[in-house]
């Protein structure tokens, strides 16, 4: 980095820019206003001459701060890439002249909008200093896994072919998990007919023969610190002792138990030993496997005849009393299991009873083979399993005949489909669910898995079910603990062949993570982020509030009580310089004051101008790409709104929105993400807490004496193309209606 | 074959379904309807009254052993061949046969419903146009107005006496068609080829029933 702050700005006139704005009121502007003294235009910056204009500047001249006005700056980023600075980019093209009409009438505010966007990027830059990364890391390039079964497993293979080395907790004497259980799989591989080998021993083999992956059976975490690229596995292992880890990231990958039939005493479970759930009909298939024979029913030993599977035992439940959810997978095994029995003797009847029957992937294949096969398919919801001497009757309502009293007599086994219940720890938010259908929510589990030494908790977060949380819809293997990762069941109900996917998936995340804290930089999703925030101590008051909104657990407290804050696990979200109070939170490049200084910089025109002045604080991750999206489209959008991209809504401290009313905005729009279980927060809880802050922010209003419409939040999601640019005239045409603020000019 | 007709099947059982696939024409589909209703859905007959089960609810009945119900059904008797449940079945169910093909085994145990009123017409069709190789229009209607008895058959008569009158005129129609049809050519070729398609299609029944 230079030694000295030397700033110099660059205005593209590509793109029409040239023609649509006054390049020399433009310079003049960054000149006087901006005091920013090297000033240069060029036709067509983005090119590989305009790109060696200002390569050359910082090579030569000495310039360490940038500020381009051209495109939006998630345009051109290949172009305009100078690591060894900091820049702000000023959004001319798509903020600008792409979203206003080409009109001698609109030519005037066009212009004034240009203007102010480039103070905006010159107050900018002013208050930026280049990033150099976070200076506490960690270069362990080792992955713990935890758990052995196939996510487990397939996790550790893969990272041993990429070449990092594993660590495999598993807890009980052997690697496999449910799938050893299993006398066969759901096919994965064309053609799907049958059912196939459940590939458990190949994998273990492999394992056993990599040097890169060391493995412990028997053993449990004991204590989990650091962070990524320097964790501390405390391996409690068989004999008693201890053995430490140093790790670089963590796969969860602790699966699944099956739903408790016993809960199902009406399916005959328990009264029968002719009933079963999935995981008795594959040790009653495997026994019949090693003994060369046909499948026993285990009241008398004699062949099965005829076979009743029934489906969603205790699962899809609306009445709170067992599995709320579909656990995907079971369909397709119910339909392997009936396999195990046509395949052996076509003439054993096997009939499936379902209200939907869901097979993702290329099941819908298998079920067609089953079908072939003639595995009966009967759409029917059972109510009751009765046993009588060595066979049951399962009655049901069929629901294609609408057959209330519709029955199986006579058959020989009753397979129940049980769901997955996920194996994910303890649920540390157990507190906050308390109460609220409290039946329904799987029961809190008290055995800690990664015993995390976190002022947050010894578990990853939930989500619901006590299925770990993650961004469902964007990064399903991010955690809210950065460097952890939950695979497989743990983390959404699934099958083998996505169990497999999902360890992959997880894997590759935790390579990156490891990567990325190795050289100090964020992990996903501000992957090479470089920034990382600090604090002012000394103004710090100890309220704790950024400690406690982080949604990534990355800060602690030292002694003192003051934040800790752990750089390597955070994810630069901006979440506690947006809740503290005192604002002695900020980052290199972004900070309250980088915001703070583009909002007054705007020029506000008077009362009487009929121009009202709207800032838009928007999520860099959603709404502003769509606002880029809208622009591509030409969808015109009002010329008195002033945007500036924030990291994510919970970055958005207060003081920002009482300074631009203070200063004569007439109105203020906040754009984040969708919050609450459906959440497509890049940050998680980001939005919420900002959501959360705002609804306090009438007070300040009426403080003010200001309407409180001057102040709105804003769900937006990044397809919200034609949405946002009808929100923000809406809004305009509502500030028009309240009329124009009153401390302007103050 | 009595004893088939006699037979009552337990329920859901595969035993009809057993049956179906061995004795009608194109029943080893049944077992892999998924039960989507897009058959049901598509059948542009809408169910008008004697539709007592759409295609989507007899292969479930199959299925589920109601073999009284199924065979005694009008539903297979209500399709009229127009073929877009065929079409549209995501499992390619030849269901238009598959109907035919139950109604054809119904009528061959003497369980199909008694007088109704397609199978009525159907029979009468067979045996009219097997006559000379041609369609006998006129014989073909009044049979069927006089399908319920000789007085019904007069009021039907009277009711359609002003389309007759009209197509008189117009020269669509002959009376005396009533006394000598004009036929085919080659009647007694015609009469060959019908013998010899009918043994064939005894002897696979055969088979089939062995
Ligand atoms: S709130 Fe966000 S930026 Fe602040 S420490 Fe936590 S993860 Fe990092
Ligand atoms: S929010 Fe600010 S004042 Fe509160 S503990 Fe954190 S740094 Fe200190
Ligand atoms: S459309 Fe085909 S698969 Fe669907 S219900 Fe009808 S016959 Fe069955
Ligand atoms: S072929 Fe028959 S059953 Fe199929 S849609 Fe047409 S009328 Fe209905």
């Amino acid at each position: 980095m230079a030694v000295e702050k030397k700033v110099a700005a660059y205005i593209c006139q590509g793109c029409g820019l040239g023609e649509r704005l006054d390049t020399d009121a433009l310079v003049d502007v960054v000149k006087k206003e901006g005091k920013i003294q090297q000033v240069k235009p060029h036709p067509f910056l983005c090119s590989s001459e305009g790109v060696t204009m200002i390569q050359n500047d910082i090579d030569n001249d000495g310039v360490s701060h940038i500020m381009i006005g051209a495109c939006s700056r998630r345009a051109k980023t290949d172009a305009f890439n100078f690591p060894s600075v900091a820049m702000s980019r000023a959004n001319l093209r798509e903020g600008v002249i792409w979203i206003r009409p080409d009109t001698e009438e609109a030519r005037e505010t066009t212009q004034e909008m240009a203007e102010d966007y480039l103070r905006m990027g010159c107050a900018e830059i002013k208050a930026m200093r280049q990033p150099e990364g976070n200076p506490n890391t960690g270069t362990s390039k080792t992955l713990l896994v935890v758990g052995g079964g196939i996510t487990g497993m397939t996790a550790a293979l893969e990272a041993a072919k990429t070449g990092y080395p594993v660590v495999l907790v598993e807890k009980s004497g052997q690697l496999g998990g449910w799938a050893a259980k299993l006398h066969m799989r759901v096919p994965s591989h064309e053609p799907y007919k049958a059912p196939v080998d459940n590939g458990v021993a190949g994998m273990v083999s492999a394992i056993e023969a990599d040097p890169n992956i060391k493995v412990y059976l028997n053993a449990t975490l004991a204590k989990t610190s650091g962070a990524p690229g320097r964790f501390q596995a405390e391996i409690a292992t068989e004999s008693g002792s201890t053995a430490t880890e140093d790790v670089g990231a963590i796969v969860q990958a602790t699966g699944f138990e099956l739903y408790d039939a016993n809960k199902l005493p009406e399916l005959g479970y328990g009264a029968s030993p002719n009933v079963v759930d999935q995981g008795g009909l594959e040790q009653l298939a495997r026994e019949a496997a090693e003994r060369g024979g046909p499948i026993l029913r285990p009241s008398d030993g004699q062949p099965v005849k005829s076979v009743v599977f029934v489906q969603c035992a205790g699962q899809r439940d609306a009445s709170g009393t067992h599995l709320a959810y579909c656990s995907g997978h079971c369909c397709n095994t119910s339909i392997k299991q009936a396999m195990y029995f046509k395949d052996a003797n076509a003439d054993i009847d096997t009939t499936v009873l379902y209200t939907d029957l869901r097979t993702p992937g290329n099941g819908e294949d298998f079920y067609r083979s089953a079908q072939e096969k003639g595995v009966i398919f009967t759409k029917g919801k059972v109510a009751s399993v009765q046993p009588a001497g060595n066979t049951c009757k399962v009655n049901f309502h069929d629901l294609i005949l609408d057959d209330q009293n519709a029955s199986i007599e006579n058959a020989d086994l009753v397979v129940l489909a049980t769901g997955q219940v996920p194996n994910s720890g303890v649920n540390i938010d157990f507190k906050a669910v308390e109460g609220e259908e409290a039946a329904a929510e799987v029961e809190k589990k008290t055995i800690s898995i990664l015993n995390l030494d976190y002022r947050q908790g010894k578990d990853v977060p939930q989500l619901k079910y006590g299925f770990t949380d993650s961004h469902f819809i964007c990064f399903p293997y991010e955690t809210r603990r950065t460097g952890i990762y939950t695979a497989g069941p743990v983390r959404r109900p699934m099958d083998i062949a996505q169990a497999k996917e999902d360890a992959t998936g997880a894997t590759l995340k935790a390579i990156q993570a490891l990567e990325n804290a190795a050289i100090g930089s964020a992990a996903h999703p501000r992957s090479g982020d470089l920034s990382y925030p600090s604090v002012r101590l000394e103004g710090c008051t100890q309220c704790k509030r950024c400690t406690v909104e982080c949604p990534f657990g990355a800060i602690d407290e030292d002694e003192k009580r003051y934040p800790l804050f752990n750089e390597s696990r955070c994810r630069r979200c901006g979440t506690c310089m947006g809740a503290c109070p005192v604002r002695v939170i900020s980052f290199e490049n972004y900070s309250v004051d980088t915001v703070g200084s583009q909002i007054k910089a705007v020029s506000i025109p008077d009362e009487f101008s009929e121009k009202p002045r709207i800032l838009v604080l928007a999520c860099e991750n959603d709404a502003y790409p769509a606002m880029d999206m809208a622009a591509m489209n030409r969808t015109e959008t009002s010329s008195f709104v002033r945007v500036v991209p924030v990291r994510c809504l919970g970055s958005v401290n207060t003081i920002w929105i009482t300074d631009a009313l203070n200063s004569g905005y007439d109105g203020v729009m906040l754009m984040g993400c969708k919050h609450g279980d459906e959440y497509q927060c890049h940050f998680v809880k980001g939005s919420e807490l900002a959501n959360y802050r705002m609804s306090k922010i009438d007070d300040t209003l009426k403080g003010f004496n200001l309407e409180t419409d001057r102040v709105q939040t804003y769900e937006v999601a990044i397809t919200d193309i034609d949405r946002v640019p009808k929100l923000i005239n809406d809004f305009e045409k509502r500030m028009f209606e309240i009329g124009m603020s009153p401390f302007k000019g103050f | 074959m009595s004893n088939l007709s006699s037979q009552a099947a337990a329920q859901y059982n595969n035993n009809f379904l057993k049956e179906v696939e061995a004795m009608v024409e194109e029943g080893n589909w049944v077992k892999m309807c998924m039960q989507c209703g897009v058959c049901s859905g598509s059948c542009p007959t809408n169910f008008q009254a004697g539709w007592d089960h759409p295609p989507q609810e007899i292969f479930m009945m199959i299925r589920a052993g109601k073999r009284e119900e199924v065979l005694n059904s009008q539903s297979m008797w209500m399709c009229t061949s127009c073929y877009n449940c065929i079409v549209r079945c995501p499992r390619k169910l030849p269901i238009t046969h598959i109907m035919h093909g139950l109604a054809n085994y119904a009528h061959r145990l003497g369980l199909a419903p008694k007088n109704q009123p397609t199978r009525h017409f159907a029979k009468l069709f067979w045996n009219n146009c097997i006559q000379t190789g041609r369609v006998n229009e006129l014989k073909l209607s009044l049979g069927l107005y006089f399908k319920d008895g000789f007085k019904q058959g007069i009021i039907n008569g009277l009711a359609m006496k002003d389309v007759a009158l009209g197509l008189l005129k117009a020269k669509r129609l002959n009376p005396f068609e009533l006394f000598k049809a004009h036929g085919c050519k080659d009647q007694k070729g015609i009469h060959a080829m019908l013998k010899k398609a009918h043994e064939i299609e005894e002897r696979r029944k055969a088979i089939k029933t062995a």
